[in-house]
């Protein structure tokens, strides 16, 4: 790896991260997990002047249970929602994090480090639309909260401000019967995907869908969330006709490209097939 | 020669020779991370190299300004075109007769060639230095496949090459045309299959590098380098760089796999070379991931049209073959001299018939130039691939169960030596016993009955199945050479008073074992344990001179040479033995590691009191010390075969495969070490299943790599690869010393067939009969709906 000269810092508290970047602005990149950062800087696609590294910070790494959602601090991994009991409270984010790259990934890269990246073909960013997470901001100057959908702003591209920092990012727990689930299709372990479908299903008393939530990966500029399948299917009662046409509305709204990975309209299939199949082991999980 | 399920040892364990899974002496140190790569060699004062390459594939270079990468601080010298013809180097000759540029001069000729090198105090100031480098291109048309360069308004690639006026690397046939074209005349029917075997990478874990050390007082060079051809090597610097031979020490550490990719002579060696004899500092560069995948050799990338003939009783009456090679912009395959498309001509396999034809034709590209011998004997696994696919084919359109069509149509046992169409001696084979044995492992006719079964409710399963054979171990020297070069191979082995051994190689591990391996040859035939033998390869001042290992030689050619010295010891040990014991030489008689006279047991001696008395208490009339040489030229290539069987379950929703089963019986002949032979198979497997799965690189319309890093360019690992279930049968070679065949590269060559025999299987019913590789389930998918 040799990437061009760069100043590092490695702050041990938050306050300290906060100061850093409200000083260095537009300079600054917060190091986490490093796993998408540290190869684009490696193949000189990132030039950041100036790292922060936040590691030292440990209140950062947690996944906890705060005021009726389930919370994932800045600083822990994948894998920490992998062995998180916590994160069952969310099918459809505990359903996720295994499929997130491979082991040695998962054991360094970060949630909310994915989260910032706006990688349309990041898994975590369809897996927070679909279970309608808001993002926690904060700067020197203070802390906010970015609901999801304004969090993702385009390509690679999200709506922090200069010297605003991921602190966390939190879904709500759904109160009745729910269930989720991530399907991915890769090449291989270790992967992006090539499409993946992120479903989260919440259960009314009388077994209509009371709450729905898809969101798709690398089927668009960003990850996208399937508001027409959304609406089809909430308030209705859930049956295979239902999950199929779901299926063909989500993937109405993808718009991918043929690429090594496949072809446009074999991608387009495989969002109506996994939507379809998702929403049946969603609803399986969220009955049993 | 006899075929049996498994080869019995004749040494003991302590004494480990063939026969024996003794574990790998080499894994000690790499274990423990003290291996010595080529990385790891670090001299004083070295400098460090980095090369600036095109970013286009076609272009005309019309200047280069160095002028702020010169003033950057710890610059040495930034290295043009320009400054390397000045000194008659900017070209260099490929392994087949053709030219490559060292580094351009005139234009670029694909994404990713050499244009100018920084020779800088470290690394990172070297890569900073390129940025600062001004290349000026002036773009022209990329041509991004063979079909289009052949047309006649393409753009000329070679125009470095007087007298050229078209895109035509070479044109080579085989067989016999007009036995062929009668065949096909009385055909009952003709079964055609077109594909395309992608281009592929071997990739190895290590790239390749180089630290070029040359001593401005003594004119010593001293060369580290990654080289699976340690003293072909050293001729070749010798002739192209003008350096004489005797100065020319070329050492080739520790080898982070190589798989064909570390035979060529890369501009990156010639360059750092010459940097080194200008500056009289040592140089080093080690290529990145990106370089080593968009810039060294390739394997495969041939488009394929193959025919049979067939008669009314379903038997092969001939075999017609027409390739289209994508060769790049440099004409460098590694391959023997006198055929043009390798080994391919082996297309015939493993089936009796009388008529072949293969025409070829290879074409430039605006591509890395390549044809390695990726973990593959000169082009036979793209040979290997046709046939076998075409062999399925022709049985669903005679509606005969694939396995009963090999059957009948098999080489039979009685008639080895077998005279092959195209003018192969295959030495022994017995292709139905190892098919029937990989049919009994997988349950062949349960999954047939399933399949079935699973079809009526709407579930896809599919069996495929390969039944290969191979060429390997050039070669007789009559026949094969690389760059005029003979291939023998040579062995060097000194036993030392106390009764340990060295053993010197002419060719050069890059993983596959040979510190233990070679070992046991010589424990085999002299009785000394392996674990008292070192070995000795890839420094070209302390071995005997060799062409190295690749295309499975290293068994057949450097494991002969191995054998045949141990028992020129052996001879000698019987005269010293005689003089110890006061007995007439042929009085004796020989077990592993001992000496005894016959009919009296007791009066016998070990090998070991024969070394020390070789240097102690030798016969007269003898010379002292137990060493010798030998140079192995092997009377005929070796011809490994064995049966491939694949189940796969198939999501017609999505078009993904999955593998279920995977069944591999190989008959390589006597195993010196099983362990290490279930690995090679194991590796070879994986790679066979990355190419039928998911692994090729591409390009787009522009010329750009599509695969220059393992996200894009893919390399299965634990998780995803199947699960092996490997069988053996033993054929031994009537001709090699201890009847080994090779066995390195059976895997690579064999499976893909299988692989995607096993996906077109599931959907033959369909009318499916091709799917180009990596079959991707998009081009699955596809398949399906347009049936």
């Amino acid at each position: 790896m040799y990437p061009p000269a760069f100043e590092y810092q490695a702050p041990d508290t938050l306050e300290g991260a906060l100061a850093a970047l409200a000083e260095l602005g537009d300079e600054g990149r917060v190091l986490a997990g490093g796993q998408s950062l540290i190869p684009m800087m490696k193949l000189r696609l990132a030039a950041p002047s100036h790292l922060v590294d936040i590691n030292r910070i440990s209140d950062l790494s947690y996944v906890r249970r705060e005021n009726g959602s389930l919370c994932i601090g800045a600083l822990a991994r994948h894998n920490d929602v992998v062995g998180s009991d916590d994160a069952k409270a969310s099918g459809v984010v505990s359903s996720a994090a295994p499929w997130i790259s491979d082991p040695l990934v998962r054991n360094r890269g970060t949630v909310c480090g994915s989260v910032a990246h706006c990688d349309p073909e990041g898994d975590w960013n369809s897996v927070m639309l679909a279970a309608r997470a808001s993002v926690v901001a904060q700067s020197s100057s203070g802390s906010r909260t970015i609901g999801i959908d304004d969090f993702i702003v385009s390509f690679f591209t999200n709506s922090l401000e200069p010297g605003e920092m991921v602190t966390a990012v939190c879904v709500p727990i759904p109160s009745g019967a729910s269930g989720g689930a991530y399907m991915k299709l890769e090449r291989k372990i270790g992967d992006y995907a090539t499409v993946g479908v992120a479903t989260q299903l919440e259960l009314a008393s009388d077994g209509t869908i009371a709450q729905a939530g898809i969101g798709l990966t690398a089927v668009n500029y960003q990850n996208t969330r399937a508001s027409a399948a959304e609406d089809l299917l909430r308030g209705e009662t859930p049956s295979d006709e239902l999950f199929a046409e779901a299926g063909a509305a989500a993937a109405a709204a993808s718009d991918p490209q043929t690429d090594v990975r496949g072809d446009a309209e074999w991608k387009r299939n495989v969002v109506a097939v996994y939507t379809r199949r998702g929403l049946a082991q969603a609803l399986a999980s969220a009955t049993s | 020669m006899q075929t049996t399920t498994h080869h019995q040892p004749t040494t003991s364990p302590e004494i480990g020779g063939v026969g024996h899974s003794i574990p790998r002496v080499e894994d000690a140190r790499f274990v423990q991370g003290a291996g010595n790569y080529l990385d790891d060699v670090n001299l004083p004062g070295m400098l460090h190299m980095a090369i600036l390459r095109s970013p286009v594939a076609h272009a005309n270079l019309v200047s280069i300004d160095d002028s702020a990468a010169m003033a950057l601080d710890g610059v040495l010298a930034v290295v043009t075109g320009e400054l390397m013809a000045a000194h008659n180097l900017a070209w260099m000759p490929t392994l087949s007769g053709d030219t490559q540029a060292v580094l351009a001069t005139d234009k670029v000729r694909y994404q990713g060639q050499e244009v100018a090198c920084v020779i800088a105090t470290d690394r990172y100031i070297a890569e900073d230095a390129l940025r600062l480098i001004d290349v000026e291109y002036e773009e022209l048309e990329p041509i991004t496949n063979p079909q289009r360069s052949l047309e006649a308004d393409a753009p000329l690639i070679r125009t470095d090459k007087e007298d050229v006026t078209d895109n035509v690397s070479f044109t080579w046939e085989a067989g016999d045309q007009a036995a062929t074209d009668a065949a096909f005349a009385n055909a009952s029917k003709v079964v055609t299959l077109e594909t395309h075997y992608p281009r592929s990478h071997p990739s190895p874990l290590e790239t390749c590098g180089i630290v070029a050390d040359v001593n401005p007082a003594t004119g010593q060079a001293t060369i580290y380098m990654t080289s699976q051809a340690p003293h072909a090597h050293r001729t070749l610097f010798a002739l192209v760089a003008g350096l004489p031979e005797q100065n020319i020490r070329i050492i080739s550490p520790d080898i982070g796999g190589g798989f064909g990719n570390k035979v060529p002579i890369y501009p990156g060696y010639v360059v750092a070379t010459a940097a080194s004899l200008l500056i009289g500092l040592p140089v080093k560069w080690v290529e990145s991931r990106t370089e080593n995948l968009i810039s060294t050799g390739f394997g495969r990338d041939y488009y394929m049209t193959g025919s049979l003939a067939l008669d009314d009783d379903g038997r092969i009456l001939g075999l017609r073959t027409d390739l289209l090679a994508d060769q790049g912009a440099f004409y460098s395959d590694a391959q023997p001299t006198k055929f043009r498309a390798g080994l391919f001509h082996i297309v015939t396999g493993s089936y009796d018939f009388a008529a072949a034809h293969v025409t070829a034709k290879g074409a430039f590209t605006n591509k890395a130039p390549g044809g390695v011998a990726y973990r593959c004997s000169f082009r036979v696994t793209e040979a290997s691939y046709l046939i076998e696919r075409l062999i399925q084919n022709a049985a669903y359109e005679i509606g005969m169960d694939p396995a009963e069509f090999r059957r009948i149509n098999f080489i039979q046992p009685d008639q080895f030596p077998y005279t092959s169409p195209t003018g192969f001696i295959y030495d022994s084979g017995d292709y139905e016993t190892a098919m029937q044995k990989a049919m009994d492992m997988v349950g062949y006719d349960e999954i047939r009955a399933e399949q079935a079964a699973a079809r009526e409710e709407g579930r896809l399963v599919g069996i495929g199945m390969a039944s290969f054979t191979e060429v390997v171990g050039a070669g007789p020297a009559h026949t094969y050479d690389i760059a005029g070069l003979k291939m023998f191979d040579s062995a060097e082995l000194r036993v030392h008073p106390t009764g340990k051994a060295i053993l010197k190689l002419g060719v050069k591990t890059q993983g596959q074992g040979h510190e233990t391996t070679f070992a046991q040859i010589v424990a085999e035939e002299l009785g000394i344990p392996a674990t008292d033998i070192a070995v000795m390869h890839g420094d070209t001042d302390n071995t005997p001179y060799g062409l190295g290992t690749y295309a499975s030689r290293s068994t057949p050619v450097g494991g002969g040479a191995t054998a045949m010295v141990a028992r020129k010891l052996r001879d000698k040990a019987r005269k010293i033995a005689a003089h110890l014991l006061e007995a007439s030489p042929e009085d004796l008689e020989w077990e592993p590691g001992k000496f005894s006279v016959a009919g009296s047991p007791d009066a016998s001696v070990t090998i070991q009191d024969i070394a020390f008395a070789a240097y102690t208490n030798h016969p007269e009339d003898e010379e002292a010390g137990l060493e010798g040489v030998h140079y192995y030229n092997p009377p005929n290539m070796t011809y490994p075969f064995g049966t491939y069987i694949v189940v796969v379950d198939l999501d017609s929703d999505t078009g993904v495969w999955t593998v279920r089963r995977m069944v591999a019986v190989d008959d390589c002949g006597v195993r010196i070490n099983p362990m290490i032979v279930d690995g090679q198979i194991h590796g070879g497997l994986t790679e066979g299943f990355a190419k039928a799965n998911m692994q090729w690189i591409t390009f787009d319309d522009d010329g750009n790599c599509i695969g220059s890093n393992f996200m894009d360019y893919l390399v299965p690992t634990a998780w995803e690869t199947p699960r092996f279930e490997l069988g053996e049968t033993v054929t031994p070679s009537p001709h090699h010393p201890i009847g080994a065949k090779g066995v390195g590269e059976s895997a690579t060559v064999g499976s893909p067939a299988a692989f995607v025999n096993a996906v077109i299987d599931a959907v033959a019913h369909l009318g499916v009969r091709n799917i180009d590789m990596p079959v991707l389930p998009d081009r699955v998918w596809k398949a399906i709906q347009n049936a």
